[in-house]
C-alpha cells in the first residue's frame, strides 16, 4: 500500500464514521454531509491506475501456447480424478484454516491480507490457466478443476475467494485466447513471485446490464484503439496492473482488450458494495485510453467474447455452490444445538424443511455447475448450460443466503456469524458478469 | 440409470400409459428387492401392484391396520383389512399387500404378502375417478379372510424389532429416482411444447443475454429449464449412485422432492404461458398439468421427502423429528 493509498483509506474511513454518527442528525447536517460523502467517494478518491510494472516479452514463441484439453470423459461424471482430488483437498484445508478465520476481518476492513494472497499464489490456484511451456503448473485446461477450486475457496469465504481468483482470470484468458506475442509479453509475470494483481472487467454500472450491449467503446486509431467507458465491480481495482476490458469495437460488436494500469487515461475509484468487500471492488474509468493493436484479444471474435461470458458465469456459480455448502455445514450443528420451547429448533418442521431445501438446492446448483464446466471441457456448446446454472445459482443461492440469516434469527443478523456475509455476498451471483474465469 | 432414462422417455409420451404397462409396477420392485430364489421363480415375470395405503393410513405407513394371522392348521396367513389407491390393482396379476403380524409391536411387525389377483378373499371395491393419469386404474380392495400360502410372505417372517422398518423402506430408495424420472419426462414434454408455441409467437430464449433483458416469457422459460435440468441431473446422480452401490437414500429423496415440485410448477407455468391454448384440451399441456401432480404425492409426498432428507442431514430419529 502506498502512502497515498493509506491516507485515502483513512480519509474514507473518517468520512464514513462521520456519516454514521447521529450528531449529524441533531445538528441537521446529514443531507449536506451525505452529498459530500457521495461526491467525495466519487471524485475525491479517484486515482490513476496502479503504477504497475513494465510487462516485457521474455521470449517470443512462434505460435501461441495452449494447454491441452482435458482427456474428455466418455460420460458426465461427477467424481473428481486423482489430481483434482489432491488440489481440492489442499484448497479445502486452506479455505478452512486460513480463509474462514480471517473472513470477517477482511470483510470489515475491505481488504484481503497480503500474506493470504501470497499463500494462495503458492498453491498455484491463480495460474491454472497458464500453459506449462510458459511456466504454468498444470498441463491440461480443465474448467472442472477451476470450478472445484473456486467452490472449495468459497466454502471459506466468497469475498476472499474473489480476491484470490480474480487475477487468475487474466492469465486464463491469455492462455485460452492470447496470441504468441500477447502471451510472451504478459504471461511470464503471472508465474513469478510477486505476480501482479489483474482483473477481467466486463460489467458496467447500469440497470439491465447486458454484456452484449456495452457502453464502453473502442475506436480504431491508426493501428491501435482508443477506449472510453466505465467498468464496475472490478476486484482489487486500485492494485490491478493489467486489465482485460470488454468494449464495443467500432460498432462491430463487443471485444476484449488488454489495458495496462499505467496507461494514460486509466483511473480507478473505490466502489464498495453490499458484499464481496474483501475483494476491494472498484470502478475502472477509461478516458481516451490509447492501446496498441496488440491489445485486442482473440482477434475481436464474437465467439471468443461469448465464451468468456459463459466461463465467467460458471465461475460465479462455483462460488455460489461453495458458499451454499458452507451455509448448510454451518446451519446443521446450529439448529441442532439451539433450543427453543424446550427442544432443539431442528425438531420443528419449518426449520428442518428449510435445511432439506438448502440441501436439495445446493446439490442442484452443484450439478448444473459441474455439467456446464464439463461440457466446456468436452469441447461441446455450453452457453445454455452456463445460463441455466447461473439462473439457478442466482435464485437459489440468494434464497440460501437469506434462509441462513433467518435460521439463526437475530443472531444471523449479527456479524459474529458468517450468515449475514453469505446474505450479502450471494446477491452478487445474479449481478456479476466477468471478473472470474474457469 | 438405464431405467431412469427409459422412464423419462416413456413419460415424455405419457405417464398414465407408463403406469399401466405390465410388470413395471411398484410391486415388482418390492419383489425384486426382497424375494427368495423360489419366490422369484414362482412370481417372476408376473405383473405386481402394491397395496400399502389404507383409508386411515397414508404417509404414516407404519400405522396400517390390515392384519395377517398365521393359521397354524393350514399353514396359511389370513389377511383382513382395506386397501385403497392401488395402482393397476384391477389389471395386475398379483398384489403385494402390507399387513401387520402384530399391531402392538408396530413397524417391525409389518410384512408384505403376495396375493394372487384371483384370490377370492380380495374383493375389488371400486375404481377411482381422478384429476389425471386416467389411463392408469386405481383400485380399492377389501381383504376378508383372504388366505395366502406361507411362502407368500416376502423376506424374513421373523419380527425383528432391531432391523425395524429399514428393510421395507429400502425399496423406495430405488423407486424414488424412478418417480422423479416420470416427472422429468412430463416436464420435458411441457417445455418442448411451450418452446414451440412461444417460438411461433416470436419469443425465444437467448442464453447469452441476461434473463431480465428479455421477454418475461423467455425469462420464465429459462428459469423453468434451469429447475428441470437440475431435477434431471439429480435423478441421474441418485440412480448412478445406486448402480455403483453407493448409499443414495438422501439423493433419492432429494431427486424426488426436486422433480415432484419443479415439474408440477413447470407444467402449470407452461399452461399459463400458452394461455387458453394451454388451458384448453386442444393441446396436451392441461393434461400434463393434471397428470404430473400425482408424482409429488405418491411414493412419499413432497413433505415426507423433506422429512426423510432432514432426518438424515440433521441426524434425527423419527421420534425427534415427526
Ligand atoms: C393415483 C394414486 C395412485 C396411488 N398408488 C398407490 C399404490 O399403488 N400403492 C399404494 O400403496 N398407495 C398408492 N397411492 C397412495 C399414496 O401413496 C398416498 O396417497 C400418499 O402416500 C399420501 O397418503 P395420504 O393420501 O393418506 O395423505 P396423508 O398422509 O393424509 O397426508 C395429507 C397431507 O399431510 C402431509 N403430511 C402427512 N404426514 C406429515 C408429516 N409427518 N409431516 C408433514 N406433513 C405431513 C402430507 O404431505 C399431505 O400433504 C396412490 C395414490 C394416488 C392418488
Amino acid at each position: 500500500m502506498t502512502t497515498a493509498d493509506k491516507s485515502m483509506g483513512l480519509a474514507l474511513r473518517a468520512v464514513r464514521t462521520l456519516a454514521e454518527s447521529d450528531l449529524l442528525d441533531r445538528v441537521g447536517l446529514r443531507k449536506q454531509v451525505e452529498k459530500a460523502l457521495y461526491n467525495g467517494t466519487r471524485d475525491g478518491f479517484r486515482v490513476a491506475g496502479a503504477a504497475g510494472r513494465t510487462f516485457a516479452a521474455a521470449q517470443k514463441l512462434g505460435r501461441p501456447a495452449r494447454q491441452k484439453k482435458t482427456k474428455p470423459r466418455e460420460l458426465f461424471d461427477v467424481t473428481p480424478d486423482e489430481d483434482q482430488q489432491m488440489l481440492v483437498e489442499v484448497t479445502k484445508q486452506f479455505a478452512a484454516e486460513a480463509v474462514r478465520p480471517v473472513a470477517q476481518e477482511a470483510d470489515h476492513h475491505s481488504e484481503t491480507p497480503k500474506e493470504l494472497l501470497e499463500q494462495a499464489a503458492e498453491l498455484g490456484v491463480t495460474i491454472l490457466g497458464v500453459p506449462e511451456s510458459l511456466g504454468g503448473v498444470v498441463a491440461e485446461r480443465s474448467a472442472v478443476t477451476s470450478v472445484l477450486i473456486a467452490e472449495a475457496l468459497a466454502h471459506g469465504d466468497i469475498g476472499i475467494a474473489v480476491s484470490i481468483l480474480a487475477p487468475g482470470a487474466v492469465p486464463t484468458a491469455l492462455g485460452l485466447w492470447g496470441d504468441a506475442e500477447q502471451q510472451a509479453k504478459y504471461l511470464p509475470a503471472f508465474t513469478e513471485d510477486n505476480a501482479p494483481a489483474a482483473a477481467l472487467a466486463i460489467v458496467e454500472p447500469r440497470p439491465l446490464f447486458n454484456p452484449l450491449k456495452l457502453d464502453t467503446t473502442a475506436k480504431k486509431d491508426g493501428t491501435g484503439f482508443v477506449l472510453n467507458g466505465v467498468k464496475s465491480m472490478v476486484p482489487r481495482a486500485k492494485d490491478d496492473e493489467l486489465f482485460i476490458v470488454a468494449a464495443e469495437l467500432d460498432g462491430s460488436g463487443p471485444a476484449l482488450f488488454l489495458v495496462e494500469s499505467k496507461t494514460e487515461g486509466v483511473f480507478t475509484e473505490p466502489e464498495p458494495a453490499m458484499g464481496l468487500r474483501a475483494a476491494e471492488t472498484g470502478r475502472l474509468i477509461l478516458e481516451n485510453v490509447k492501446v496498441p493493436a496488440l491489445a485486442l484479444l482473440g482477434g475481436g471474435d464474437l465467439a471468443v467474447y461469448e465464451e468468456c461470458i459463459h466461463r465467467s458465469r460458471i465461475a460465479w456459480c462455483a462460488l455460489a455452490t461453495g458458499a451454499a455448502q458452507a451455509a448448510l455445514d454451518y446451519l446443521i450443528p446450529y439448529v441442532n444445538t439451539r433450543e427453543a420451547f424446550g427442544e432443539p429448533i431442528s425438531h420443528r418442521q419449518s426449520v428442518a424443511f428449510m435445511i432439506s431445501d438448502i440441501g436439495i438446492e445446493t446439490d442442484a446448483m452443484r450439478l448444473l455447475t459441474y455439467r456446464a464446466a464439463s461440457r466446456a471441457d468436452m469441447g461441446r456448446t455450453f452457453a445454455r448450460e452456463a445460463a441455466l446454472a447461473r439462473r439457478l445459482c442466482a435464485d437459489k443461492g440468494m434464497k440460501i443466503g437469506s434462509d441462513s440469516v433467518q435460521l439463526l434469527g437475530g443472531h444471523g443478523y449479527i456479524k459474529e456469524h458468517p450468515a449475514e456475509r453469505w446474505y450479502r455476498d450471494l446477491r452478487a451471483v445474479g449481478v456479476m458478469e466477468g471478473a472470474l474465469l474457469v | 440409470m438405464a431405467t431412469v432414462l427409459s422412464i423419462e422417455e416413456m413419460c415424455w409420451g405419457d405417464v398414465g400409459l407408463l403406469l399401466t404397462m405390465p410388470r413395471q409396477g411398484l410391486g415388482n420392485s418390492a419383489i425384486a428387492s426382497v424375494a427368495t430364489e423360489e419366490q422369484l421363480k414362482k412370481y417372476g415375470g408376473k405383473w405386481a401392484a402394491m397395496a400399502i395405503t389404507e383409508p386411515e393410513s397414508g404417509s404414516d405407513s407404519a400405522s396400517i391396520r390390515t392384519t395377517a394371522v398365521l393359521d397354524e392348521k393350514t399353514g396359511e396367513y389370513v389377511l383382513n383389512g382395506e386397501k385403497i389407491y392401488v395402482t393397476s390393482g384391477e389389471r395386475a396379476d398379483l398384489v403385494v399387500v402390507w399387513a401387520s403380524l402384530d399391531r402392538d409391536i408396530g413397524r417391525a411387525a409389518i410384512k408384505s404378502f403376495i396375493v394372487e389377483r384371483s384370490n377370492p378373499g380380495m374383493k375389488l371395491d371400486r375404481l377411482e375417478h381422478k384429476l389425471g393419469i386416467r389411463a392408469s386404474d386405481t383400485a380399492a380392495f377389501r381383504l376378508e379372510d383372504c388366505r395366502v400360502p406361507k411362502d407368500a410372505l416376502l423376506g424374513n417372517p421373523e419380527i425383528d424389532t432391531k432391523a425395524g422398518f429399514g428393510g421395507v423402506m429400502k425399496t423406495f430408495d430405488n423407486t424414488r429416482p424412478l418417480v422423479a424420472a416420470m416427472a422429468i419426462g412430463v416436464g420435458r414434454a411441457c417445455l418442448d411444447e411451450t418452446r414451440k408455441l412461444l417460438k411461433k409467437a416470436g419469443v425465444e430464449v437467448d442464453h447469452v443475454a441476461p434473463a431480465y433483458t428479455q421477454h418475461a416469457a423467455a425469462a420464465r422459460l429459462q428459469q423453468m429449464e434451469a429447475d428441470w435440468e437440475a431435477a434431471r441431473l439429480m435423478a441421474l446422480h441418485a440412480a448412478w449412485m445406486a448402480d455403483n452401490k453407493q448409499p443414495n437414500s438422501v439423493q433419492a429423496s432429494m431427486s424426488k422432492a426436486k422433480a415432484g415440485r419443479v415439474c408440477t410448477e413447470i407444467a402449470l407455468g407452461c399452461v399459463e404461458l400458452a394461455g387458453t391454448l394451454g388451458y384448453g384440451e386442444v393441446e396436451l399441456l392441461e393434461k400434463w398439468s393434471r397428470d404430473v401432480k400425482i408424482l409429488d404425492i405418491f411414493e412419499g409426498t413432497q413433505q415426507i421427502q423433506l422429512l426423510i432428507i432432514a432426518r438424515q442431514l440433521l441426524g434425527k430419529s423419527s421420534a425427534e423429528l415427526k
